[in-house]
C-alpha cells in the first residue's frame, strides 16, 4: 500500500477485502488507502482496478462484474485469456485495457512481476504442509528410546517453481526427497535443494518455450510411467506439479499406481485445476482411494492468504511501477513484459502477443589481448628447466671456485647457508604475523649499523666519517623503530 | 676485545636473530622472539663497539642516541593503518645506509686490497651500492604511493622496458670504468652509477600500480636484505652477510606468497603491474546480469540476529573507514548470544602481508577467531550470514569461473556459498582490479551502501537496542 502511494497513486479499497488475509480496514487506512463501503463504489471510481480472480457473474445481484468497470478503464488481474473468451469480449465492449497477471513473460527482468511463480512457490510449500497433516508418520527420521522411526520418502514430479518449493519444505521437515523432471537442466537446482534427481536412461530435449516442458515422445512417456510405477511402490508421498502449456495436465499417476502404494500414503495433485496428474484426483476435494489420500485442492495459495496477498501485491506494484507509476502512466507496447501480459488495449484484442525473438546467445567471449605474460594456472616446472637451472648453478659455482680468493669463498659459504636457513625458518611464520615479520626484519637489517660504526673511526671531518655517521643514524632509527613497533604489534594479539 | 671474542659474539647474535624469526611461527612465542632479536642486536653492537676497530665513541653515541629517540617516537605514534608506509620508509633507510656504507668503504683509507681481492672488493662495493640505491628510492616512491601523495595509477612510459635496459647497461659500463681503477678516478663512475640506480628505483616502482603494493613492499624488504649482505661481503663481516641473507629470503618468500595469492607471476608485477585506476567504471570480464538488491542496516541486524554461523570478511576499506572497533563490539555481542562469529582474511587483503590481522588485533579481536583463506573456505556452505566490509576483488566469483576476467585464477574467499551475503560498500564503483563483481548480483547477496563505519555503528545500535527490548 505504502509503495503504491509512493508511486503517486490514490488507492481505494473495498471494505472487508483483507479480512481473509488478516488485514483489517483500519490497517489499510493506516497505510494510506481510502476504504469504500461497497465494491460498486470501488469499481466506479477506479481508473485502474486490481483484482485476483477474473471478473465473474455475481449471482446475488444478477449481473456481471465486468460491466461495473469504467468505460476505458484498466483492469489488472488473473485472466486465463485462453479460457475466458466471452469475458474478454464483454470487457472489449467497455473499451477496457486489460492486463493478465498470469501472462507475464517468464524472463529474468519480469521475475518480480511474475504472479504465477509467486503463487506457485506458495502452493508448493503448502502442498507439503497439507500432505503432512494427512500423513500418519513423521517426515523426519528419529531414534527415540521407544524405538526408531523411519523418515518419510517423498517424490516430487516436476521441478518448477512449485516443485522446488515443495522439495525445500519437505527437506526442511527432514524427509528424504527425490524429484523428477523431463528437463535435464533442473538437475543442478534439485541437487542444490538437497534432493536426489531421478533420471531416465533416455536423452531427450524437454525444454520447451519459456522454460516450460513440452510434450515428450511415446518412448519417453513409456519409460517415464515405468519409473513412476516403480517409485509408487517405494515412496510414502507424491507431490505432482506437471503442466504442459496449452495441453493441461498429463496423467502420470495411474489408478494402478495409486493402488500399488502403501496404505496411509498421500498424493498431492497441484495440477488438479487443469485436470490433475493423478487419475483419481477430484479437483477441490480430498478423496481416499484404497487407503491412499489424494488431495486435489485448487486454492493452495489462498490457504496462506497473508503471504499470498503480500507477494501478489508486490507483483502488482512492480508491474505498476514498470508502467510508469501514477505520474507517467502509459501502456508501452515496446515493453516486452507489458506487451506479453496485455490482453486488451482500449477494447482492441492484443492477445496472444507476437513472438519475441530470443536475443542471440552472447557471442563467444573474445579474450582481451594479454599485454603481459600472465599465467592463470601455476606454471608447470618442466623437469628440463629445473635440470638446466641446476646445471647453470653448478657451472657458476665451478667458475667462481676457479678464480675467487679464499676469503671470498668463505663468505660465499656463509651466505649460501644463511639463505637456506632463512628459507626454512621464514616458511614457518604464521601468515597472521607477516606484518610483524616485516617490521622485525627491518629492525634486523639495521645490522648495517656495524658497517657504519666501523667507518666512524677516522677523523671527524673526513668524508668517510660523515658518511658513516649518517649511516649509523639511519640504521639506529631502523633498529629502534623496527623492534619497538614490532613489540607494540605483538602485544595487541590476544586470544 | 680480541677479535676472536667479537667473532663469537657475532655467532651468538646470528643465532639469536634466527631464533627471533623462528619465534614468529606462533603468536605465543612471537614476543619472546622479538626479545631475542633485540638481544642479538645489542650483543652485535656492543661487540663491534668494543672490538677495537671503533674509536670515536663521541660521534657514535650522539648519532645512535638521536636515531634511537626518533625510532622510538615513530614506533609509538604510528597508526596501524599506516604500517605499510612505515615499513616502506624504513626500507629506504636501510637502502640509504647501504649506499653510504658502500661509498664509505670504497673511500676508506684503512681498507686496502690488491690484485684479485681488490677487484672482488670493488665489485662488492659496486653491487652493494647499486642494490642499496634502488632500494632507497624505490622505497620512497612506495611510501609515496601508499600515503597517497603519489598517484596509485602506474606510470607506464612508452618503451619503459627499453629505458630500464639502457640504464642497466649504463651501470654495467660504469662498472668497467670503476673496477680496477685507482680510487680518485673510480669515485665518479661510482657516484654516477648511484644516480642512475636511484632513477631505476624510482622508475621501477612508479610503474607498479597501487594494487600490487603488497608485492612491491615485500620485494623491497628482500632487496634491503641483499644490500646488507653485499655490505657484509665488502666489509668481510659475516654477521652482516648472515643477517642480510635472512632478511633477503624473508622478503623473497613474502613476495612469492603474495604473487601466488594474486595469481600473478612475480615478473609481471615487477615490470609493470596491471593495478589500474581504482574506483573507475568496471571494465573487462563478462558483464554480470541482473540487479542488485539494496538493504538497510536494520535489516542486516535482523539477519545477524537470526543467524547462527557468521563470518566477517574485512577488506582494506574497513580499515580506511575505521570500522574495525565497532565491528569488534558487534562480534562480541553476537558471541555473547551464542553465535559462532569468525573473521576471514585473504592473503592480499590490506596493503601489506598480514596487515588485516594487525588491524583486527588492534581492535582487540582475539586471534583464534581470525582465520586464513584456506582454513575457512570449506566452512562457507555451513555459514548463515557473511558480512563483507570494504572488500571486493577477494570475494569475486569471476576469479574462479570467468576466463575473460583480469583476475581469473586468483584464489578468493568463496562467500557466495553461504546462505546469505551482505556486502558493505560505499557505492557501486569497482575495486582495484577495475572489474565488476558478479557477487553483487547473485540472489542471496544484498548490498548495504554507505560509509562502512556509519553502517557498522547503526547495526551495533540496532543489535543493542533489541537486546534491551527483549
Amino acid at each position: 500500500m505504502a509503495r503504491l502511494i509512493k508511486l503517486g497513486f490514490e488507492v481505494l479499497v473495498q471494505s472487508g477485502a483483507g479480512e481473509g488475509a488478516s488485514f483489517s480496514d483500519a490497517d489499510y487506512a493506516r497505510a494510506g488507502a481510502e476504504v469504500r463501503q461497497t465494491a460498486d463504489e470501488v469499481w466506479q471510481q477506479a481508473d485502474v482496478l486490481l483484482k485476483v480472480q477474473p471478473p465473474d457473474v455475481d449471482p446475488e445481484r444478477n449481473r456481471h462484474e465486468a460491466d461495473l468497470l469504467r468505460e476505458g478503464g484498466t483492469l489488472i488481474s488473473f485472466m486465463w485469456p485462453s479460457k475466458n473468451e466471452a469475458l474478454i469480449e464483454r470487457l472489449a465492449r467497455r473499451r477496457a485495457t486489460v492486463i493478465a497477471m498470469d501472462q507475464v513473460p517468464r524472463i529474468t527482468r519480469a521475475q518480480k512481476m511474475d504472479a504465477l511463480s509467486s503463487m506457485a512457490n506458495i502452493a508448493g510449500y503448502r502442498a507439503v504442509i497439507e500432505a503432512a497433516s494427512f500423513f500418519g508418520r513423521f517426515f523426519t527420521g528419529q531414534m527415540t528410546a521407544a524405538g526408531k522411526v523411519p523418515p518419510a520418502k517423498v517424490l516430487v514430479i516436476g521441478a518448477g517453481v512449485a516443485g522446488l518449493a515443495a522439495i525445500g519444505a519437505a527437506r526442511g521437515l527432514g524427509a528424504i526427497v527425490r524429484a523428477f523432471d523431463t528437463r535435464p537442466a533442473v538437475k543442478e537446482q534439485v541437487h542444490s535443494m538437497g534432493a536426489d534427481f531421478l533420471e531416465l536412461p533416455l536423452q531427450e530435449d524437454a525444454e520447451g518455450e519459456g522454460g516450460y516442458a513440452k510434450q515428450m515422445s511415446a518412448a519417453f512417456i513409456e519409460a517415464e510411467m515405468a519409473l513412476f510405477a516403480q517409485q509408487a511402490k517405494e515412496v510414502d508421498i507424491i507431490i505432482t506439479t506437471a503442466l504442459i502449456p496449452g495441453k493441461g495436465a498429463p496423467t502420470l499417476i495411474t489408478r494402478e499406481m495409486v493402488e500399488s502404494m502403501r496404505a496411509g500414503s498421500v498424493i498431492v495433485d497441484l495440477a488438479a485445476e487443469q485436470g490433475g496428474n493423478c487419475a483419481v484426483t477430484q479437483p477441490g476435494e480430498v478423496v481416499v482411494h484404497k487407503g491412499v489420500t489424494v488431495i486435489g485442492y485448487i486454492d493452495l495459495p489462498s490457504r496462506l492468504a497473508p503471504t499470498a496477498s503480500q507477494l501478489y501485491g508486490s507483483n502488482l506494484v512492480h508491474l505498476l511501477a514498470d508502467m510508469g507509476g501514477a505520474k507517467s502512466w502509459h501502456v508501452d507496447l515496446d515493453d516486452e513484459v507489458v506487451r506479453g501480459a496485455l490482453v486488451l488495449k482500449d477494447g482492441e484484442l492484443m492477445w496472444p502477443p507476437p513472438k519475441v525473438d530470443k536475443p542471440p546467445p552472447p557471442a563467444a567471449q573474445v579474450k582481451p589481448p594479454a599485454p603481459l605474460v600472465v599465467s592463470p594456472a601455476a606454471p608447470e616446472r618442466k623437469p628440463g628447466s629445473a635440470l638446466l637451472a641446476l646445471a647453470a648453478a653448478g657451472a657458476g659455482l665451478f667458475g667462481v671456485g676457479l678464480v675467487a680468493p679464499p676469503a671470498f669463498l668463505s663468505h660465499l659459504t656463509v651466505f649460501v647457508l644463511a639463505v637456506f636457513v632463512g628459507w626454512q625458518v621464514i616458511w614457518n611464520v604464521t601468515p597472521a604475523l607477516h606484518t610483524p615479520l616485516m617490521s622485525v626484519t627491518n629492525a634486523i637489517s639495521g645490522i648495517i649499523i656495524i658497517g657504519g660504526m666501523l667507518q666512524v673511526s677516522g677523523p671527524i671531518t673526513s668524508p668517510v666519517t660523515v658518511l658513516g655517521a649518517v649511516a649509523v643514524l639511519l640504521a639506529t632509527i631502523n633498529v629502534a623503530g623496527g623492534f619497538l613497533v614490532t613489540q607494540r604489534m605483538l602485544r595487541m594479539f590476544r586470544k | 676485545m680480541p677479535s676472536s671474542l667479537v667473532t663469537v659474539a657475532y655467532i651468538a647474535a646470528g643465532i639469536l636473530f634466527i631464533l627471533s624469526l623462528g619465534g614468529l611461527s606462533a603468536q605465543e612465542s612471537a614476543r619472546r622472539g622479538n626479545a631475542f632479536g633485540i638481544a642479538g642486536m645489542l650483543i652485535a653492537v656492543v661487540a663491534t663497539a668494543a672490538g677495537g676497530r671503533v674509536t670515536e665513541y663521541g660521534v657514535l653515541v650522539t648519532t645512535m642516541g638521536i636515531g634511537a629517540i626518533i625510532g622510538a617516537l615513530v614506533a609509538a605514534r604510528v597508526a596501524m593503518t599506516a604500517m605499510p608506509q612505515l615499513v616502506a620508509i624504513l626500507h629506504s633507510f636501510v637502502g640509504a645506509a647501504a649506499v653510504l656504507v658502500g661509498i664509505g668503504s670504497y673511500l676508506d683509507p684503512e681498507q686496502s686490497f690488491s690484485g684479485a681481492e681488490a677487484i672482488i672488493h670493488e665489485l662488492e662495493v659496486f653491487v652493494g651500492v647499486f642494490i642499496g640505491a634502488i632500494t632507497f628510492t624505490g622505497s620512497i616512491v612506495a611510501f609515496g604511493k601508499l600515503q597517497g601523495v603519489i598517484r596509485s595509477k602506474p606510470l607506464l612510459l612508452p618503451g619503459r622496458h627499453w629505458l630500464n635496459l639502457v640504464m642497466l647497461l649504463g651501470c654495467v659500463y660504469l662498472a668497467t670504468r670503476f673496477v680496477g681503477v685507482p680510487p680518485e678516478q673510480g669515485l665518479t663512475p661510482l657516484l654516477v652509477m648511484t644516480g642512475i640506480a636511484c632513477i631505476i628505483g624510482v622508475h621501477l616502482v612508479m610503474a607498479i600500480g597501487g594494487a600490487d603494493m603488497p608485492v612491491v613492499v615485500s620485494m623491497l624488504n628482500s632487496y634491503s636484505g641483499w644490500a646488507a649482505s653485499a655490505a657484509g661481503f665488502m666489509l668481510s663481516n659475516d654477521l652482516l652477510i648472515i643477517t642480510g641473507a635472512l632478511v633477503g629470503s624473508s622478503g623473497a618468500i613474502l613476495s612469492y606468497i603474495m604473487c601466488k595469492a594474486m595469481n600473478r607471476s612475480f615478473l609481471s608485477v615487477i615490470f609493470g603491474g596491471f593495478g589500474a585506476t581504482e574506483g573507475a567504471a568496471p571494465a573487462g570480464g563478462s558483464a554480470p546480469v541482473g540487479e542488485v538488491v539494496s538493504v538497510s542496516a536494520g535489516e542486516t541486524a535482523a539477519l545477524l540476529r537470526e543467524a547462527k554461523n557468521i563470518v566477517v570478511v574485512p577488506g582494506y576499506g574497513m580499515a580506511v573507514a575505521h570500522a574495525q572497533h565497532p565491528l569488534f563490539e558487534i562480534a562480541q555481542l553476537l558471541k555473547e548470544r551464542g553465535k559462532n562469529v569468525r573473521f576471514a582474511i585473504h592473503p592480499v587483503a590490506g596493503r601489506l602481508p598480514g596487515h588485516m590481522n594487525v588491524l583486527l588485533a588492534e581492535a582487540k579481536v582475539p586471534y583464534d577467531i581470525v582465520l586464513e583463506m584456506e582454513e575457512i573456505n570449506p566452512d562457507f556452505p555451513e555459514t548463515d550470514v557473511v558480512l563483507v566490509i570494504g572488500a571486493n576483488d577477494i570475494v569475486n566469483p569471476g576469479a574462479l569461473d570467468d576466463t575473460s576476467s583480469p583476475i581469473y585464477g586468483m584464489p578468493v574467499l568463496e562467500v557466495w556459498k553461504a546462505e546469505s551475503v551482505v556486502v558493505m560498500k560505499r557505492s557501486m564503483a569497482s575495486g582495484y582490479a577495475g572489474v565488476d563483481n558478479p557477487l553483487f548480483y547473485r540472489e542471496n547477496t544484498q548490498m548495504l551502501f554507505g560509509d562502512a563505519k556509519k553502517n557498522v555503528d547503526a547495526i551495533l545500535t540496532d543489535l543493542r537496542g533489541a537486546a534491551r527490548a527483549a
